[in-house]
């Protein structure tokens, strides 16, 4: 039933796509069908939603797109304001020249970009094709997304009851971030590193470059949200909650379903920590893990760094980044919950 | 998808947004206090489509060849980009309700130790939220409840075999948190029951009790002396919870 409302774009998108109509199609023109469509055919949309099922997987996906969405903007906001604003050379010129310090201080300087994943992928293709040594630039992608303040304190708010949540996720990120850092100095070979080509704003002034990375950041990451927002209402909707728990009951298992769930979701960083908090039934340290594995790789994460630093490397990084991550996680909740 | 369609979406996105927050809609999926958040995210997103449309227009005026290409090289966004028409579709078309006996049912009772027992006010039928009453009886075993008259607001939920429970969702965030907190209902109900109907009921503390059939909590009963239909709360959840 809910495969209705799903499947209406893409059909919508197919059919218009093999229009021969000057041979490309026109996506406005395809948009204003489409709302056309769903206006008229409202009602048969209705009733096959009216299904308890289906009204819950409703409310649950818009409450997780309304509840991220200021958030979104928010860093989209920052993140144009940094892209159009700050000059590229300021962060080449801010790192330490030697890359073993660069590290840890780029990771650090995570802290700085209020986003998510998918605004901190683009400012590292950034920050590689300026000069600053990759493996830096690789720490501040994976810090970035987890560490910031805006994703802190959304897991504060997320955690009203247990604060040392919040020191967990940051001392956890932070040394992931670092650690993946320098094996990438150690390991990392420049041939895997396709260097990475970022879409350019500027041209017609600063105004116009910042609405137009606040625009194309919106249609990036939003899209990437609606995806995540589905598959955390689908999760929460229909899957039995008995098939959670049973996961739920092995220590070592509850870490690896919830790091794997993590991955799957791709949900934004600003809003993971709110759907880590309903998975009560899990281990502080599983949610824990949850909470450092999907900034840093998930689904829709592999899919942006292949796009930006090519294929060889993405196969190479993804799934170190997830051993680490799910390593360290598991340590620092050890001590830290 | 071309500039053009990603300012419609976009303006549309953020009217869909604004419209939800200057109404109580925005009630029936996220917590009250996001409310000047998600005004300024749907000004800002309104802001964006029509920004997107100004420059469009300028750079076409001032070169035809800018007008064609996006961003000169042809950069399109991502087919993803469609899907955000679908909350679009969600919050002005269908409009879903909050959270209701389904999810109530499907979840277990997310009843939490209170921090304490306050004393409580005077008053006869003395006004308790659900969570408030359940943690009494569950954690004090009702001491503070005994010879008391309670008026308690909640919605009507039915299990399997047709017995009738009286639900408040509990919310932190956002609908996806949202957990139940059960009380059953013993004594004078009246015969037929929709669930989903608002109930005010008055009743008395009981030892009776049992065990949620999923995830094992703790379920209170109240014995119910009087039960009123009542509309829907404006806001449906209990955020008692946010601290």
């Amino acid at each position: 039933m809910t495969t209705t409302t799903e499947a209406a774009p893409t059909a919508a998108d197919r059919r218009d796509a093999g229009d021969p109509r000057g041979g490309r199609f026109d996506s406005s023109l395809g948009l204003i069908m489409l709302l056309l469509v769903v206006v008229v055919a409202q009602g048969p949309v209705r009733r096959a939603l009216s299904a308890p099922v289906a009204q819950s997987w409703m409310t649950v996906f818009t409450a997780v797109v309304l509840q991220a969405l200021p958030f979104l903007v928010l860093g989209v906001l920052l993140s144009a304001l940094i892209a159009v604003f700050v000059p590229p050379s300021f962060f080449a010129r801010a790192l330490p020249r030697r890359p073993a310090v660069a590290v840890p201080v780029a990771g650090v300087a995570g802290a700085v970009l209020p986003g998510c994943e998918c605004a901190s992928v683009p400012v590292a293709g950034a920050l590689v094709r300026r000069g600053v040594t990759p493996a830096a630039a690789l720490a501040f992608l994976l810090s970035a997304p987890a560490i910031n303040p805006i994703v802190l304190t959304a897991t504060a708010v997320a955690f009203p009851r247990q604060p040392q949540m919040v020191l967990a996720r940051f001392v956890a990120s932070l040394f992931v971030a670092c650690a993946m850092g320098w094996l990438w100095q150690r390991l990392g070979r420049a041939d895997w590193l396709r260097p990475p080509a970022r879409p350019a704003f500027h041209g017609h002034g600063k105004g116009a470059a910042f609405w137009a990375s606040v625009r194309h950041d919106v249609m990036h990451a939003g899209g990437f949200l609606v995806v995540g927002a589905m598959a955390a209402a689908t999760l929460k909707a229909v899957v039995p909650a008995s098939w959670l728990r049973g996961a739920a009951d092995d220590p070592v298992v509850s870490i690896l379903a919830l790091a794997v769930l993590a991955v799957l979701l791709s949900i934004c960083s600003e809003a993971d920590a709110f759907v880590a908090a309903s998975l009560s039934q899990f281990s502080l340290t599983a949610r824990l893990a949850f909470l450092v594995v999907g900034p840093m790789i998930d689904l829709k994460l592999f899919a942006m760094q292949t796009g930006t630093f090519g294929r060889g490397f993405a196969l190479r990084f993804a799934p170190a980044t997830f051993v680490l991550a799910v390593l360290v996680s598991t340590l620092v909740g050890a001590v830290l919950l | 998808m071309n500039r053009k369609a990603q300012a419609i979406v976009l303006f549309l996105v953020g009217g869909a947004v604004l419209r939800a927050g200057s109404t109580d809609l925005y009630l029936r999926y996220v917590k009250a206090g996001l409310r000047p958040l998600l005004l300024a995210a749907g000004v800002v997103l309104m802001a964006a489509a029509v920004a997107t449309v100004w420059y469009e227009r300028r750079t076409r005026t001032a070169g035809e060849d800018a007008g064609e290409g996006e961003g000169g090289h042809a950069h399109r966004e991502p087919r993803v980009s469609w899907l955000l028409v679908l909350p679009l579709f969600a919050l002005i078309l269908v409009a879903p309700p909050a959270l209701g006996s389904y999810t109530a049912m499907h979840t277990g009772t997310a009843l939490q130790r209170p921090w304490g027992f306050p004393a409580l006010p005077a008053g006869d039928p003395l006004p308790l939220n659900v969570a408030d009453y359940a943690g009494r009886a569950v954690y004090d075993h009702g001491r503070s409840l005994e010879h008391r008259r309670v008026k308690i607001t909640g919605f009507v939920a039915l299990d399997g075999h047709g017995a009738p429970y009286l639900v408040r969702m509990a919310l932190n965030c956002c609908a996806a948190d949202a957990q139940p907190v059960k009380i059953g209902l013993t004594g004078r109900m009246p015969t037929v029951l929709q669930p989903d109907t608002w109930l005010q009921v008055i009743g008395t503390y009981t030892r009776k009790r049992t065990k949620d059939p999923v995830g094992g909590g703790a379920i209170p009963y109240l014995e119910v002396s009087r039960s009123t239909p009542v509309p829907a709360p404006r806001d449906p959840y209990d955020e008692s919870w946010n601290g």
